[in-house]
This record gives structure tokens, sequence and C-alpha cells, in this order.
């Protein structure tokens, strides 16, 4: 058994985390949560240079076709930089969203794009503030245009394209729309780095996504199963930001003195702390697992990414919340960098969909024998 | 990332399947597969002796404790292998508890620190299950705080005179012989005045007390000494360097890789497909599902962190700090799936009779045996104190005893 990645995955991502430790510090995450720019432009077109975006984009689309276990480490690095890109949309979403059901042609125009970095993409799918469900979709799209409004789209205010999910008739599929002339509000959210944007559809010009075409495929599965996908990269994310917020705590803990002592020799930090480990490490895990079943497309894939999402959504939330804790008063500040990934961790959570939904899906998949 | 084995591998856990499979104790299988937690079923077969049984027959064909040196009974085998070995084994490898203390602890501990000749004579009886061993570490005054022990043993001649109590030692009552740490030095700081030795449970001057459990069982005991002589040759390590002795024992103290974690999981997977409660069948209720999905995850994480230590083994590596977390997050969930199962069921769930409760009473046997998984073996505050300190690096405890003279300590009364 060799239950780990390889020394080349480990490579890159080694490469990234120096790239990004080197042009993307907070002072660039500020930048964006202050509002002086939408993303980080500049990391963008570095992590282009290097083609971390192509790294599982098959080569005869124009990626580096270093497959999926090369990108799990990838996102990682992202999770724990906090990078405000529109990496996971344009990547974990648009891409996959492509690459599972985009039609030869569509993938011969869009794919290559992605991987380069010149275009940023995104999914689009909530219209209410309740969670997006088969009922509470009512977009719609026929003769070749899209109709309606998706209340909260990630990234909605950079991406150049999406795919949306709408109504054809009574069934609903998934169309691909490019954003220009289309109405963007900015939104406020828990996470002001992620460029999110209400999307007006008016008249758009789209078209439906070959693998959802005619009836071949109900969009809701479809989009289920780019979930599916997407989940097992934002775990790997949470799990980057889990262990920097961890660190933080730690490397606190043993400086800041009360009492005569440090504060991280007080018992109820030190098992908090530990606490923390435990999610990180069973997340990890469960991760590790998951990314294996992607690159392998593997028949456990949907309980092997419930259950890394289920952990790391939990292990992020813990250690971004404990954090904090550990932080005293410095912790609740807007200058301390705690809160950038509390943000962080509850946008994380639910960008695909809530924890609840979540469970959800890994008990519908558990096989009868499971065990 | 591959699952699979290496050419090397397969070829033999072959040969391990074809040995189990023609040696296996059949009869037993039915039994041993729905053992409640904690306990060992040997239907109408007497526990004790079919592990014995079984134990010796592996011994007597080379596959006990495979990865000792051949000379001490074991087959010289590869880290790797022996997880081969605890996986195939299966269900038959809970027989083995009854030596898991004495081949786990004390057999490491032996090889460290025993002369050749010892080990020559006691490892292989060890290891074929002819002589049990048990583990004499904690006292009234000394579990967590292990270095607080009290038992005295003062040197007499060539021998060394023990007085003084043990307790909470697991199957001493059928042990022939126990590792002992006892204090010889008084007057220096604590960790400095231990010394380990081993002893033959039939010595003069022991008297050995079952203890009842809170479960009802009788797993463990008191065990007294009064003027109980040991020979000097049987001192393990230097005069006064028993704590070093002992973290040889305490490393070992860890689940074995390769066997399965129990967590409860298939347990309350099993109750809640069958279960009907107010809202309709369990498993479809929403807060059953969130409960479970918590459960299986953390019991999946166990499980892939255990191929985590399982690729680092077979790469020649060590398993990394991950590798502590599995019996502080298998016991609080035990007992967190113990109790919510109970409840699902109403009174009902209280019923402890394996023949009328629902899946054989396990669960129930579950709730009852999981608080011992957060006490044995270091506590979970212990446990997380080792995360904390060792695996995180944070500071040290204040501690009120630091540097005193053993004798010097605040004892509370
Ligand atoms: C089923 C079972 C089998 C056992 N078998 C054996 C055996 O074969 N041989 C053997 O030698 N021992 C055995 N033990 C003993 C076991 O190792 C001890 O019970 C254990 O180490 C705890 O010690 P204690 O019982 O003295 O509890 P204490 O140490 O008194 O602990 C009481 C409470 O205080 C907490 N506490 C203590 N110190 C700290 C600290 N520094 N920080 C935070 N909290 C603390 C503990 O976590 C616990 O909650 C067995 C125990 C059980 C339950």
């Amino acid at each position: 058994m060799n239950f780990d990645f390889s020394d080349d995955e480990k490579m890159v991502q080694e490469q990234v985390h120096r790239y990004l430790n080197d042009n993307c510090n907070f002072s660039v995450f500020r930048s964006v949560l202050e509002g002086n720019e939408p993303y980080a432009e500049k990391v963008w077109q570095g992590l282009a240079e290097m083609g971390v975006q192509g790294t599982a984009v098959p080569a005869e689309f124009g990626g580096v076709e270093a497959g999926y276990l090369t990108l799990c480490l990838a996102a990682k690095e992202m999770g724990a930089h906090l990078a405000p890109v529109p990496f996971s949309t344009s990547v974990y979403l648009f891409a996959e969203a492509l690459t599972r059901y985009g039609s030869q042609e569509q993938k011969e125009k869009w794919l290559p794009m992605i991987a380069s970095g010149q275009l940023k993409g995104t999914i689009a799918v909530s219209e209410t503030v309740e969670e997006a469900r088969p009922d509470n979709i009512t977009a719609t799209f026929g003769d070749g245009r899209l109709n309606g409004t998706k209340l909260v789209v990630p990234q909605g205010m950079v991406a150049d394209v999406a795919v949306v999910i709408a109504r054809k008739g009574d069934a609903l599929t998934l169309v691909l729309a490019e954003l220009d002339g289309v109405g963007r509000t900015s939104i406020e959210m828990v996470d002001p780095t992620m460029a999110t944007a209400t999307l007006s559809f008016d008249n758009t010009v789209a078209e439906e996504l070959g693998g959802c075409a005619g009836d071949t495929k109900d969009g809701w599965s479809a989009l289920a199963d780019i979930y599916n996908r997407a989940a097992v990269l934002f775990a790997f994310e949470q799990i980057g930001g889990a262990e920097k917020a961890l660190d933080m705590a730690v490397a606190y803990a043993k400086e800041r003195f009360a009492f005569g002592r440090p504060i991280g020799s007080f018992q109820a930090l030190k098992h908090m702390m530990a606490d923390m480990y435990v999610a990180l490490k069973l997340a990890e895990s469960n991760c590790y697992y998951a990314a294996w079943a992607l690159q392998n497309d593997a028949d456990d894939l949907a309980v092997a990414a419930a259950a890394a999402r289920v952990s790391a959504t939990q292990a992020f939330q813990l250690c971004a919340r404990d954090n904090i804790q550990v932080h005293g008063g410095m912790g609740f500040t807007w200058e301390f960098d705690c809160h950038l990934y509390y943000r962080r961790s509850n946008y994380l959570t639910l960008v695909l969909g809530g924890l609840a939904t979540w469970e959800d899906k890994l008990i519908a998949a558990l096989p009868a024998d499971a065990a | 990332m591959d699952f699979s084995d290496t050419i090397e591998e397969a070829a033999f856990r072959e040969q391990v399947r074809a040995w189990i499979s023609a040696n296996a104790p059949e009869y037993l299988y039915e039994p041993l597969s729905t053992s409640g937690f904690g306990s060992t079923r040997t239907g109408d077969y007497d526990p004790l002796t079919e592990a014995k049984k079984w134990q010796k027959k592996k011994a007597d064909a080379g596959w006990a404790c495979i990865q000792w040196p051949k000379e001490y009974g074991g087959r010289g085998a590869t880290p790797i292998q022996s997880v081969i070995w605890n996986q195939e084994e299966g269900v038959y490898g809970s027989l083995s508890r009854t030596f898991i203390i004495g081949q786990g602890m004390c057999a490491p501990t032996m090889m460290a620190y025993a002369s050749e000749e010892q080990k020559q004579r006691y490892l292989p009886k060890l290891a074929s299950g002819e002589e049990v061993w048990c583990q004499l570490f904690s006292e009234p005054h000394g579990g967590s705080d292990l270095a607080g022990l009290r038992t005295r043993a003062e040197k007499d001649g060539d021998d060394w005179v023990i007085n003084g109590q043990k307790i909470w030692t697991s199957g001493a009552h059928y042990s022939d012989y126990g590792i002992l740490i006892t204090r010889t030095d008084p007057e220096v700081p604590k960790h400095k005045g231990l010394t380990m030795f081993f002893l033959d449970m039939r010595s003069e001057g022991v008297d050995i007390v079952p203890i009842k459990q809170a479960n009802g069982d009788s797993g463990f005991n008191e065990v007294y000494f009064d003027n109980v002589r040991i020979p000097d040759a049987q001192r393990l390590g230097e005069v006064g360097e028993g704590w070093k002795v002992s973290l040889t024992t305490l490393m070992n103290e860890r689940l074995a890789i390769g066997g399965s974690i129990a967590t409860g999981f298939p347990e309350i997977k099993a109750l809640v497909d069958e279960l009907r409660i107010a809202s309709g069948s369990a498993i479809e209720d929403p807060a059953v599902r969130s409960r479970l999905a918590d459960w299986y995850a953390k019991s999946a994480g166990l499980k892939n962190t255990a191929s985590r230590a399982i690729s680092a083994l077979s790469k020649g590596e060590t398993p990394g700090p991950e590798n502590s977390i599995g019996k502080l997050v298998a016991g609080g969930m035990m007992q967190d799936i113990a109790k919510f199962a109970l409840d699902l069921q109403g009174l009902p769930g209280a019923i402890m009779d394996p023949e009328i409760a629902s899946g054989s009473a396990r669960l129930q046997a579950m709730l009852m045996r999981s608080p011992a998984v957060r006490i044995e073996g270091g506590t979970d505050q212990i446990l997380r104190n080792i995360i904390s300190e060792r695996v995180l690096g944070l500071p040290e405890d204040m501690r009120a005893d630091k540097g005193l003279p053993f004798n010097k300590i605040p004892t509370g009364n």
C-alpha cells in the first residue's frame, strides 16, 4: 500500500506554497478585503504563469495534466494562504463542469482559456435566501436564451463566464453563458473576498452543456456530480486553512503570558488545541482518501467526498473558531488575522451547500454494509 | 497513491490466508463475530483455553508474534508483514486479547533489558501463550501520575524485598509473570527513585484480589506484596532507572496497527437501518442522519489514518504523530454512540439481556464498557496533554511536585 502523495505531487505543492508565501501574504488578502481590488490580479497571473489553473486539465485542452492528486495539494495551499483569487470557482467548479459535461467543442473552446488563466469562470445556482433545491430554481433557458436572477454567485463580480442551472420546460439543465453585459450587483458576504454578485440574465445568449443537452442528463444530478468532485478540492482548501489557524493558535499560546506563565501552559487551552489537532488529522486522512477516489473515479467517490467534506468542514470551523478564543480580545480585532480564517471557514462551509446537506448526502451514499 | 500490495506483500498475504483458512478455529467464528465490545465470546467453549489453543497452534507453525526474532519465538517478519497478518487474522485475532499486555508491552521491555539467557527462557513461552504476563504499574497513588507510586523495593543480600500494593492489574489472576515497577529511593525526586523488575506471580507473599468492574465483569485485580523476594538478576535496567524502562513499555501501549479499531459505527448503523422511531424509519430521520454522518466521518478518518501508518511502514518509515489520536477519538465516540442508540429505543433500550435486546445487546455492553476505554492506557486528559506537549510543542503543565524529593510531595492526606 502506498497511501501518500508522490514526490512529484509534493514538489508542485512546494512550488505553489513558495509562490504564495512570497506573493500572497495577508496584506494582499486585506487589500481585497478592504475593497481596493475585487481579487488579487497579480497573484492570479503569477499562478497562471506557473500553470496552476491547468493542473488537472488534460493536455489536449491546454492543461498540465498533472492529475487531481496534484490539484488537491495545490488546493490545500490556496486554502492555507486564503488566496483571494477566483481559483476555486474557475478550477473546481467551472472547469469540472466542462470536463464532465461539456461537448468536445465546448471543452476545446473553454478549457484552454481556464488553464492559461486567461478566463475566470464560476457556477451560478442559488436564487433565493434558502438553500438551492430543484424546486426553487426558476431561471429559464429556451431558444438559446437565459432569463432569471441568480442571487449569490461566488466570484460573480469578476467571472467572465458561468455555468448556470436553469429550467428547460419541466426539467433542469446546465447552460453556459458569457457574462459580458449581464447585470452584476456586488453582494456583501461573510467573506467579502469572494467577489460575490447577484447576476441578472435578461435574454442572455447561452448554450446547453453537451452532456446535458436534450434529455441526456438531468441538470440537478449533473450538478450533484460536479459538487461531489469539487467537494474534495474544497475540503483540501479547508484543511489548509485549518492547519494555518491551528498553527497561529499554537504560536500565540507560546508567546502570550498571563498569571506569570505562557497561556499555552493552561490545560484548558492545551486541550482545546489538542482537539483542534485531532479534528484536523481526521479530516486530513479523509481528504487523502477522497483525493485517491477523485483521481481514480472510484465507485465510492460520493461517500469519500462527503466524508472528506464533513470532517474538513468540522475541522476548519473548529480551528478558526477556537483560534480566536486562544487570542482573547486581540482575536476579535479587525487588525489581527484570526477573523480572516473565521470568515473563510464559514464561507467555505456553505459554498456547496451546508454541513447538514453533506451529512445527508453522506448517509444517502453509504452502501448497506458500510463499516 | 495505490492501495494494492507489492508483489512480495501479495505473496505473503496468500501464504497467511492459506494457513489461516486451513487452521483457524472456525467453530468460534460465529460467537467471536458477535462479541460485545470489550469481551470475547466463545460460545460453549472456555475463552482462556481457546485463546491458548489458538496461540499455541500459531506458535508451532511460526505464526505467533511474527515480528519478533526467530530465536525468541517469532518469525523475524517486517512491520508491514505484521500488519498483513493482523488484517488476515480478522476476528480470530480477538482471541489474542489475553496476551496483548504480555506480548505487546512486557515483551519489548524484556527484549530491551533482560539478559540473553532470560530472553531465551521467557520470550518463546510468552509468544506461544503457554505463559501469560501482566503489567504491575498502576497503584492507588499512581495512575496518571504513575511516578507517584509507593510500592517499596529494598535490597537484602542478592534479593530485593517488595512491600506495597498494585491495582487495576488486568489478568493478574491468570498470569504467570509480571513486570513490576517499584520505588527504591524515596529521597530523590519521584522519577529518579524507581526500579523495574519482573517476577513470578506465584512468588510467596503475592496476594491477588479480583476487582468487580462497573460493568459487572472482573478483568482486573488488586495485587498485594508482603515481603515478596525477587532476585537481583530479575531487575530490568539499572537501579533508579525504572522510569526510563517504563517508557519502553508505555511506548508500546498503542493500538496494534492493522487490527480494526472498534468505534461502534457498524453497530449503530445496523441498529438504525432496522429501527423505527416516532418519525418513521430511524435512518430517514435528519437528526439521526446528522449524527451518523459525523460518526462515519470519524471512523473513516481513523481507518484512513491507519492506512497512512501502514504506508509508512511499507516504505520502512516510522508512522507520524497522527497515530496518537486513535484511542482518544474511538473511546468518546463509542460512549456517545451507545448512549444515542439506547436513547432512540426508549425504555427497551435499557435491556441488557442479549437474548432479548436488539443487536444482541452489543450497544448496551458498549455503554457499560466504553468508560474504561477513556481511562485505561492513559486517560483522555493525559492523551490531550501528550498531544499538546509532544506533538504541538506547547509548554509543560505547571507541576506542584517539580524537583521535590518524593517523600516531600503533597499527597492531599
Ligand atoms: C479496564 C482497565 C484496565 C487497566 N489495566 C491496567 C493494567 O493492566 N496495568 C496497570 O498498571 N494499570 C492498568 N489500568 C490502570 C490505568 O492505567 C489507570 O487507571 C489510568 O492510568 C488512570 O489512573 P487512575 O485510575 O489513578 O486515575 P487518576 O490518575 O487518579 O485520574 C483521575 C482523573 O484525573 C485526571 N487527571 C489526572 N492527572 C491529570 C493531569 N495531569 N491533567 C489532567 N487531568 C488529570 C484523569 O484524566 C482522570 O480524569 C487499567 C485501567 C482500566 C480502567
